[in-house]
Parts: C-alpha cells; sequence; structure tokens
C-alpha cells in the first residue's frame, strides 16, 4: 500500500471498465432523452397529420387546440381536477385504512378470514360499474357513492397483498419469537409488520391507480345526472358538446394525475425500502 | 472446566417420544442428561431426530410422551437459539437484531446498550452496530446470529447445524471463535450437526444418534481439554477421536439402512 500511497495516482482501467462506465453515462442521459424525445416527436406527428389532412377538430383536435383548450378553459378544469383528486386520494386513504385493517384481522382471527374472505373476492370480481347506479340510488351525497366506488375497486389489492404479507414471515424468525415468549402484539409490531411492509408497497402502488380508475369510472355513471363531479364528468360533458379540445385537454389531466399517484407512490417505497429490501437495491 | 463427572445435571430428558401424526416415530425412548458446562454435538444421519431433540427442549414442541426437567426449573432467560439460517431481521440493523431477546422482554435499548456491544464485541462485530444484515457476509450474519442467542448469558444455548450453509474457511474461523465464546461466557451448549469433524473439534460429548425411528445409539466422550487451538485439528487424539465417532456414525447410517 505504501508504494500506491507514494506514487502518482494513475487510474488504471481496462477497456471493459472503460466501455462499462461508458454505456453507464449514455443510459443515464438516454433514460430522460429518449422518452421526451419519443413524446415531442408524436406531438409533431399529431400536429402535421391533423394540419395537412386538414382533419376537422370535432373529430381530431391538433395539439395547439389541445393546449389552448387547457388554457382557455383552466377555470372550469381546474376545480373539475381539484374534485377529481380529491375523490382519488380520498378513496385510497379509506382503502389503505380499510384494507390494513381487514388484514390484520384476517390475520389475527383465522375464523374472521374464513368468514369474510369469500365477500371481499365477490365484492372485488363485481364490477364496479355495474354496482355504481345502485349507489347512486341509495347514498345522497354524489360525492359519497363515488367515493364509495373508488374505495371498492382500490381496497381489495390492499387487502389482498397486505394479508399475504403479514404470513410471510420468516418460519424461524417466528420460532425465536415463541421461544423468547414474544406477546400477539409484539409479534404483529416487530416481525408481522414489518414483513408485510414492502407487499403492502406493492399493493399501494396498484390501489393509487385504480383509485383513480374508480373515480373516473364513478363519475362517467353518477356525474351523468348533472352532478358536476370532476374530471370525467367534464370529459363526457364535453364529448356530448362536441367540444373535442375540452375533451382531450381533461384526458391529459386525467393522465398526468395518473403518472403523479404513480411517481408518488413509487417514491414512498423507494424510501421505505431503500434501506434493507432487496427490491430496492442496486447490484454492482 | 470442571470434568465431566463433576457437572450438575441442567437439563434431563426422560424416555422422550415423539410422534408425528401419520405415524412417524421421530423420537424413541430418548435419555439424555445434559450437566452444566457441557458441550455436547448430536451427531447423526438425516431423520434421526436431532433436529426434533431441540425443537423439544426449546418448548417449540411437546413430547408425546416422556419429559424434559431443568434443573431449578425454567426460566425465560435460559435460551438462546441459532438456527441453520441467520435468522435476522432485514429491516432492522445489526444491533437491533442483537437488541431483540431484551426487547421481547419490555427491555429498553439504552438499558442493555453496554451488554449488545459487549456481545457484538465477541464476535468481532463492534464496528457493525448500524449495518444491515444485507451488507454483511454469510458467516458476519451468522455471528450476529450467535451474539444475539448469547446476549442474554442464557444457560443453555442451542445451535441447529449453524454452520452447514458456509464454506469450510469460514466453518473452520467460526468453529474455533465458538470455543472462544464459549469459555468467555461458560454456558452450556447442544450443537447438532451431520460433520463427525466439527462435533469432534467443538464438543466434549457427542451423542451419536440413528434414524428410523430417531434414537441415541452411543455416547462418546472427548477428553481432550479446551481451549482447542487450530493444532488439535491436525493431532493424532483428533484422528482417534473422530475415527471412534466415525464408527458410531457408521452404525448409525447401517442401522437404518
Amino acid at each position: 500500500m505504501t508504494i500506491a500511497e507514494n506514487a502518482p495516482v494513475v487510474e488504471v482501467i481496462d477497456a471493459e471498465e472503460a466501455a462499462r462506465a461508458r454505456r453507464a453515462r449514455i443510459n443515464r442521459i438516454a433514460k430522460w432523452t429518449l422518452p421526451s424525445l419519443v413524446m415531442v416527436l408524436t406531438i409533431l406527428a399529431w400536429h402535421l397529420y391533423v394540419t395537412i389532412n386538414e382533419i376537422p377538430h370535432y373529430i381530431l383536435p391538433g395539439p395547439v387546440l389541445v393546449a389552448q383548450s387547457i388554457l382557455s378553459d383552466w377555470e372550469l378544469l381546474w376545480p373539475a381536477m381539484l374534485t377529481t383528486t380529491r375523490l382519488t386520494v380520498f378513496a385510497l386513504l379509506l382503502a389503505i385504512l380499510g384494507g390494513v385493517a381487514l388484514a390484520v384481522a384476517f390475520t389475527q382471527s383465522k375464523w374472521a378470514e374464513m368468514s369474510f374472505f369469500p365477500y371481499a373476492v365477490i365484492l372485488q370480481v363485481t364490477p364496479v360499474i355495474a354496482i355504481a347506479p345502485l349507489l347512486q340510488i341509495y347514498m345522497e351525497s354524489a360525492f359519497a357513492a363515488a367515493l364509495a366506488c373508488a374505495w371498492i375497486v382500490a381496497f381489495f389489492p390492499i387487502l389482498s397483498n397486505t394479508t399475504i404479507g403479514l404470513k410471510s414471515a420468516d418460519h424461524n424468525l417466528e420460532d425465536l419469537f415463541t421461544i423468547y415468549g414474544a406477546t400477539r402484539w409484539q409479534r404483529l409490531r416487530l416481525l408481522a409488520a414489518p414483513s408485510a411492509l414492502p407487499f403492502f408497497l406493492g399493493g399501494l402502488k396498484i390501489a393509487g391507480g385504480l383509485a383513480l380508475i374508480g373515480a373516473v369510472v364513478a363519475e362517467f355513471v353518477i356525474g351523468r345526472a348533472g352532478t358536476g363531479l370532476g374530471l370525467a364528468s367534464t370529459l363526457l360533458e364535453a364529448s356530448y358538446r362536441f367540444n373535442f379540445g375540452r375533451l382531450y385537454a381533461a384526458l391529459i389531466l386525467i393522465s398526468a394525475m395518473g403518472v403523479v399517484i404513480f411517481a408518488i407512490t413509487s417514491f414512498i417505497s423507494h424510501m421505505m425500502l431503500r434501506k434493507w429490501h432487496e427490491s430496492a437495491l442496486k447490484r454492482d | 472446566m470442571t470434568p465431566l463427572a463433576e457437572r450438575p445435571p441442567l437439563l434431563t430428558m426422560s424416555h422422550i417420544e415423539k410422534t408425528f401424526s401419520g405415524d412417524v416415530v421421530a423420537l424413541r425412548d430418548m435419555n439424555l442428561t445434559v450437566n452444566e458446562g457441557d458441550f455436547m454435538s448430536l451427531l447423526g444421519p438425516s431423520g434421526c431426530g436431532k433436529s426434533t431433540a431441540l425443537r423439544l427442549i426449546s418448548g417449540l414442541m411437546h413430547p408425546t410422551r416422556g419429559k424434559i426437567d431443568w434443573a431449578g426449573g425454567q426460566g425465560s432467560d435460559d435460551l438462546g437459539v441459532v438456527f441453520q439460517e441467520p435468522t435476522l431481521m432485514p429491516w432492522a440493523t445489526v444491533a437491533q437484531n442483537v437488541w431483540l431477546p431484551f426487547r421481547l422482554k419490555g427491555i429498553g435499548y439504552n438499558e442493555v446498550k453496554d451488554d449488545i456491544l459487549e456481545a457484538l464485541k465477541l464476535v468481532g462485530l463492534e464496528n457493525f452496530q448500524t449495518a444491515y444484515p444485507r451488507e454483511l457476509s454469510g458467516g458476519m450474519k451468522m455471528r450476529v446470529s450467535i451474539a444475539r442467542a448469547m446476549v442474554t448469558k442464557p444457560r443453555l444455548i442451542l445451535m441447529d447445524e449453524p454452520f452447514a450453509a458456509l464454506d469450510e474457511i469460514t466453518r473452520f474461523k467460526l468453529n474455533n471463535d465458538l470455543l472462544e465464546l464459549k469459555a468467555a461466557i461458560g454456558c452450556t451448549v447442544i450443537f447438532v450437526t451431520h460433520s463427525v469433524f466439527e462435533s469432534v473439534f467443538l464438543s466434549d460429548r457427542i451423542v451419536v444418534m440413528a434414524a428410523r425411528p430417531g434414537r441415541v445409539i452411543h455416547e462418546l466422550e472427548v477428553d481432550t481439554p479446551y481451549p482447542r487451538h487450530e493444532s488439535f485439528r491436525t493431532s493424532a487424539e483428533y484422528a482417534a477421536h473422530t475415527r471412534a465417532a466415525s464408527e458410531a456414525l457408521g452404525e448409525a447410517i447401517g442401522e437404518a439402512a
């Protein structure tokens, strides 16, 4: 080591390592530039297609018109987006509460699981679009009915993932907890819950997207009666009026919401697992 | 160290029988007295019930017939366990993993900080307190597991083939270290293995078991005094003990076949 310390620092990198470093550098840049390039080209192609072929705006509006709609209709779109966001976030929060609580109940009591799990499945497999009109009849508030719809769709992945996760603890660790005389609560908090965390977070990512889908479906069905809910209702209304600029504007905003929800849930998952879980580790 | 014959008994298994559903007799009429300070190996082929015996002693299972008596009764601090896998909580740091036996008794981290540090020092990992298990090698994880088993200074440590999954160089090193550790904390060890060499190097009593049905067929004494060093592995004494243990094991395998 002393020789190396005294010698001038010369980094010796063989051709293979140099190529690897170069590839990594290129990948880092390409990860952002390539999708951006695809987006720019797509928008350009869309614009050219619409202008060259002189497509009427009630069949396919050009990107310029859509952008204009977003700006000019902002006072209408923004509150609608807030409503849809509120619906989605509340549904997701209730899904987390309900899903986790039920999963804990299922794993604490075999009887509870045997009794109720089949009904959780039935709730999940029945298409929510078929339930929505009923909810609209039985619930006074359109918002509450839509919330119930979105909740039904979002809560199942949390329930099923968390249930599996709570049961996935290492068997030897289970034995160790038994030998050391752990209480039920200690077992749940110190062993089952951390074991379930990666599963729960996987469920959360799916549920985030589903909550938005549930909210959109609910708005389509429930918002139709002129209750004026969120973005999806706006989209539907715009289609009746052949206002395709606004329709596309609403669609793009809904997509953007989905992307933001995915980004947030992925970030939460990464932050909670990065220190210990295999899924969050970079391989050397 | 107290000679074998003068050690007071710690645990007595009398006429233990364990039958699993489906008429599988895992253990038949097992009689065994573990004395204080013993380093006892349970040596035998797969299916001879050596792991079942450990599970019975640890209370994870109950015998179909017979009983297990602890001298002075069993308390909650009497056991430490090391499994074949390190069995660490991946979400917790090394220090938090070693804290676990205390934590489950409701003892806060700060109250036992010194015990945890001492245990980690004994296994040579005092600089890895804040590391997560995934950052450690297989041998280091096993050391954490051993530190966790001994941190409460239990009367008896059960080890179920702890080094079977490690490479030979790491295993030899851990064998040496384990003997030092045992000398340092002076506990009793029951060590399940199917390696003749490991059992001779480590233990002063070897209990040879045969399978179908699981039972004890021989008991050997390895009277070479501790501390035993690496040189013991190449001594004539070691060769003689190894031959005796191999013959006993051969008999155990022969009887099963």
